[in-house]
Order: structure tokens, then C-alpha cells, then sequence
């Protein structure tokens, strides 16, 4: 079944356009990995679908009402806001899902140890982790994270492009925009690369991560590996 | 959070409110005070507690509760702790309004000439701030047209009474701006109370949308509250509440900024916990105030807004200071 269906989006900042007729459909059981340069699009693509930006061409999730919206799919913006000091289980519960569904988010994100400190004592890292938890609480067929792995010890990312990973077998959806491109593909189902408010490629991770996409697209040139882990990417040099 | 808080709080507003209708100059006995209250005994008796005492001790409390609450509310939807009611200007209209009717002479001529110029400025500013944010406006947007249309109704204040040709009515207008529960009558509850708990009505159905807001506007949004919704109801709560305190109470200052400050560590800082909180913690200070007023000067007219700023600005830097210290 079709989670998100984005139909010739187009975002404008004046007269230029940041996001330009961009199509794109996430099924149950996809975890896909959104690609691209800084200024390519991708948060403003994630806002837009849900609404929260005006736009051009169709998006089912920005048609719903909002109150429908909220339990068709979670959002983790990139902005991470903790205005005040609640307590982490008080601050997970904001998403109004299920008592298990709270429990789960905060064992999956490690954080049951932390259930009664303020969230804004916990560090920068500690508090990305509690506002997961908190869009994972939110307990819908559909999660929309932008850079959720930003900030994140290593050990943090892992779990959580895991925890991503598990959501999509358990027949849910994932689009997460992701900047280290081994961890997408190692984990995502499938991976979509956007350059200058366009999708330049859509399709299973060895596809995508081509040595031309990444030249043409982010203008590096990098280590590529198959280990018994999956595959490993580091960007080593600037092309031009 | 602790259980006990909202009873304990309730039992200290009600302690408060009792004490204010039984302290003042007459120097009334207990029973005394309370058979005319009650059963009309005693007719000097009865004027003094039906028509000084109960008005000032129901102002108090309403008057309190509103100012706590839409202090509240406004730090909450501006996820800002410096944030007070007045921000959004209606405090400042408001006080234009009022200080045109003692220019004029409107004030002298009918009593509730005063308030309802209040009211009308309050009204404005709401129209105004409505459309200098515009439908999509963020809290950034809403601070700054509150902070240009305060400036332009402050500017607009003491022109008239820069103006004024008569220092009697410029010094009438400065007293007034200082805030006051003193001679309040019967006419004036009625024409404010119902309209301040309208307001606070309106501002208690805002707590879910003002715990979603914890997490930025974008979280929020997604987690179900229309915005456009929650900012409307904002406002007109605000203006109401505020604007109908002001029309009889003049500024009070600093209630609306502390008290909310106060509350936060006792509700675990959930913003919906907070409004009933401060809400109960506003008529508690504003009441106890108001008694300190006639207790430490019961022989002149200490303004109960110069109270509320003496107190209330040294302890706001105590909390500064120990907010400083926690975070070093």
C-alpha cells in the first residue's frame, strides 16, 4: 500500500524554485534513504508532503486534515526543539500514542534510564535521541525524519538506522534524509538522490551510489568497499 | 508532579480572599464582617463589605487569575520565558484607551466611561496584531507587531499627557497607570469578570496544543494542532482577559511575568499543567498584594502595580541568579 504519494511538487522561494515537480511514492516496507547536497531540497520536500509549506502538485498527506495527518505519518524535523524542561517520558508522551507504544520508542532509542531527567539537562545527542523516541511514539504506518542521524554517536546512529530498518519489516514506512551514505547503504531499502530540487536517482542503494552520481552529484571522490557488513562509503577528496 | 499542588493552591487563594474581605481601614470585627456580608446586619457595615471589600477582593482574584494565566500561555506559545501578557500590546491599547477617557473628561462624566475606552483599545490592538502577523505568522512575527504597535500606543500615552493642560489630570492619569484595586465598585465586576472568564475559558481549551508547541511549530503541526487555531485563540483570549483587567485594574505589572516562573518546577514545566497552576498562583500573589497595600501603608494610597514590580523585579532576578547557577 502507497504511505506517501507526492505528485509534481513544486516549492518556490521568490521565483526560483528549491523543490521542482518532484514525484515520489513510499510503500509499506520501505525504509528509503533521501540523498543530496546541503541546498538540494530534501527538507523542503519532507515539509512540503506534510503540508507544512505551501506548494504546488499534490500530496496525500497535505490534503488531510491535520488531526487525520498526525496519525497517518510522524515527522522529525531537522530544528531540534526542546522548549522546556519536562521529563523524557512526559515529552514522549506528547505524541498521544498508546502506553506501549511509548514504552517501546524509549527502549528502542536506549533511553529507559532516562524516563524522569528534564530533557533539556540531557545533551545534544541524548536529546536527538528523545525527540525519535518521541516521533517512533507517535506510533503511524508512516515516518518522515529529517537527518535524524545528525548529532548522533556512532553507536546512536546504528540503532537508529536499525530501529528504521525494523519499522520497515514490521510493513511500515521510512524517508529519512541521511548525509553518510554508508549508513543508507547498509540500511535503507532504497535510496533517492536530489540535486538542485530534483530527483536525480531513485532505486536500490548499489544503483544509486554509483561513482558518477557521486561525482556529478556531490562532486567527491571516495573509498568504496563490500565487507560482510554491507557496503562501506567514505568520501576522501574534492573532484573539483 | 505533586498531587497536593492544585488543592494546596486552591486553599491558599480561598485563605487569601477571605483575609482580603476582612482587612482594611474600617477595622471591622470577624463575625461582625461577615453576618452583614451574608445576612445584610448593620447597615455602615453592610456598605463597607458589599460595596468596597467584596468588589476589591473579587477583582483581585479574577484579576490575578487572568494576569497568571495569560502569562502562562503566552510564554508557552512563544516558548519564551521572558514573554508576559502585555506582550502582544493589548496591555498598552488598553492603557491609551483608558488614559484618553481621563483626558477628555469622559472618565468624570460617566463611570464606565473608562473601561470601555479600555476595552475599545484592547479591541484594536487585536485587529491590529492580527494583521500585522499575518494567516501564516510565526511567534517571531506575533512578538514584533506587539512590540511595534506597544511602542506606538506607549508613544501615543505620553503624548496626551505631554499635551495635557492640566497637571491635575496628567497626575490623574500617572496614578492611574500605576494599577489599583482601590475603590472598585460592584459595576465594575460585572463589567469585567464576565469578559476575563471568557478569556481564560478560551485560553484553558489551549494546553495540548501548548505542550505540542515544546517541540517547534513543525513538530507540533505534525503531531495534529492547526496553528492558524491555537494563535487565534491565543490572542482573543489574551485580549480579552487582559483587556478587561486593565479597563478596571490599570497595569499590573510582573505578575503575569513571575508568577508563571514560580509555578514551572512545582508542574514538571508541561505548559497545560502550568495554566491552571499560574492561573491559581496569579489571584494567590495579586490578592496578597492587594492586602499588603492596605496593611503596610493603610494611610495613604501605595499603588498595588508599584508593589507588585517592588517585589516582584528583585525576586525575578533571584530566580535569574539561581537559574544562572544551576546552569554553570
Amino acid at each position: 500500500m502507497t504511505l506517501l504519494q507526492i505528485e509534481n511538487l513544486t516549492v518556490r522561494r521568490g521565483a526560483c524554485p528549491v523543490v521542482d515537480r518532484v514525484s515520489l511514492t513510499v510503500t509499506e516496507g520501505e525504509f528509503v534513504g533521501l540523498l543530496g547536497p546541503n541546498g538540494a531540497g530534501k527538507t523542503t520536500l519532507l515539509r512540503a508532503a506534510l503540508g507544512l509549506l505551501p506548494h504546488e502538485g499534490a500530496s496525500n498527506l497535505s490534503a488531510m486534515p491535520p488531526a487525520m495527518r498526525a496519525r497517518a505519518a510522524a515527522f522529525l524535523p531537522q530544528g531540534r526543539e526542546i522548549a522546556w524542561p519536562i521529563p523524557v517520558a512526559d515529552l514522549v508522551a506528547l505524541a498521544q500514542g498508546s502506553a506501549s507504544a511509548q514504552a517501546l520508542a524509549l527502549t528502542r532509542m536506549g533511553l529507559d534510564a532516562y524516563r524522569t531527567r528534564a530533557a533539556t539537562a540531557l545533551s545534544g545527542g541524548e536529546q536527538a535521541r528523545v525527540l525519535i523516541a518521541r516521533a517512533l511514539a507517535q506510533d503511524t504506518p508512516l515516518l518522515l525524519a529529517d537527518e535524524p542521524a545528525a548529532g548522533l554517536d556512532p553507536e546512536a546512529q546504528i540503532r537508529c538506522a536499525r530501529v528504521f530498518r525494523e519499522l520497515a519489516a514490521e510493513g511500515r514506512g521510512v524517508i529519512a534524509s541521511l548525509h553518510d551514505l554508508g549508513l543508507a547503504a547498509r540500511h535503507c531499502t532504497r535510496l533517492v538522490l536530489m540535486a538542485q530540487g530534483r530527483i536525480v536517482a531513485d532505486g536500490l542503494p548499489r544503483d544509486v551510489l554509483s561513482e558518477a552520481n557521486l561525482a556529478s552529484v556531490f562532486g567527491v571522490r571516495g573509498f568504496h568497499a563490500e565487507t560482510d557488513m554491507g557496503p562501506v562509503f567514505q568520501p576522501l577528496d574534492v573532484i573539483r | 508532579m505533586n498531587r497536593a499542588l492544585f488543592p494546596l493552591m486552591a486553599v491558599l487563594v480561598a485563605g487569601l480572599f477571605i483575609a482580603s474581605l476582612l482587612i482594611g481601614p474600617a477595622g471591622l470585627g470577624l463575625g461582625q464582617s461577615l453576618r452583614a456580608l451574608f445576612r445584610g446586619e448593620g447597615e455602615a457595615v453592610v456598605l463597607v463589605m458589599r460595596d468596597i471589600r467584596l468588589p476589591r477582593a473579587i477583582l483581585g482574584l479574577v484579576v490575578g487569575a487572568a494576569l497568571g494565566l495569560c502569562g502562562a500561555a503566552m510564554q508557552g506559545f512563544l516558548r519564551n520565558p521572558l514573554a508576559e501578557p502585555g506582550l502582544i500590546g493589548v496591555s498598552s491599547t488598553a492603557a491609551l484607551g483608558a488614559v484618553l477617557a481621563l483626558q477628555t473628561g469622559a472618565a468624570a462624566a460617566f463611570t464606565l466611561a473608562l473601561p470601555l475606552a479600555a476595552l475599545a483599545g484592547a479591541g484594536l490592538s487585536v485587529v491590529l496584531i492580527l494583521m500585522l502577523a499575518g494567516p501564516r505568522g510565526g511567534a517571531l512575527a506575533l512578538i514584533l507587531a506587539g512590540i511595534a504597535i506597544s511602542a506606538l500606543s506607549g508613544a501615543a500615552t505620553s503624548l496626551v499627557l505631554n499635551l495635557s493642560p492640566n497637571p491635575f489630570a496628567a497626575m490623574e492619569i500617572v496614578f492611574w497607570m500605576m494599577g489599583s484595586l482601590a475603590d472598585r465598585s460592584m459595576v465594575h465586576v460585572w463589567l469585567s469578570v464576565p469578559l476575563m472568564l471568557t478569556g481564560m475559558a478560551i485560553l484553558l481549551t489551549t494546553g495540548r496544543g501548548l505542550d505540542a508547541l515544546t517541540l517547534g511549530e513543525d513538530a507540533a503541526q505534525s503531531m495534529g494542532l492547526s496553528l492558524r487555531s491555537l494563535r487565534l485563540r491565543i490572542v482573543i483570549g489574551t485580549a480579552l482577559a487582559i483587556g478587561a483587567a486593565v479597563s478596571v485594574a490599570g497595569a499590573v505589572g510582573f505578575v503575569g511575568l513571575v508568577v508563571p516562573h514560580l509555578m514551572r518546577p512545582l508542574v514538571g514545566a508541561r505548559p497545560s499543567r502550568l495554566l491552571v497552576a499560574s492561573a491559581l498562583g496569579g489571584a494567590a500573589m495579586l490578592l496578597a498584594s492587594d492586602i499588603a497595600v492596605r496593611v503596610i501603608a493603610p494611610d495613604t494610597d501605595l499603588k498595588l502595580g508599584v508593589l507588585t514590580a517592588l517585589v516582584g523585579a528583585p525576586f525575578f532576578l533571584h530566580l535569574i541568579w539561581r537559574m544562572r547557577r544551576l546552569e554553570a
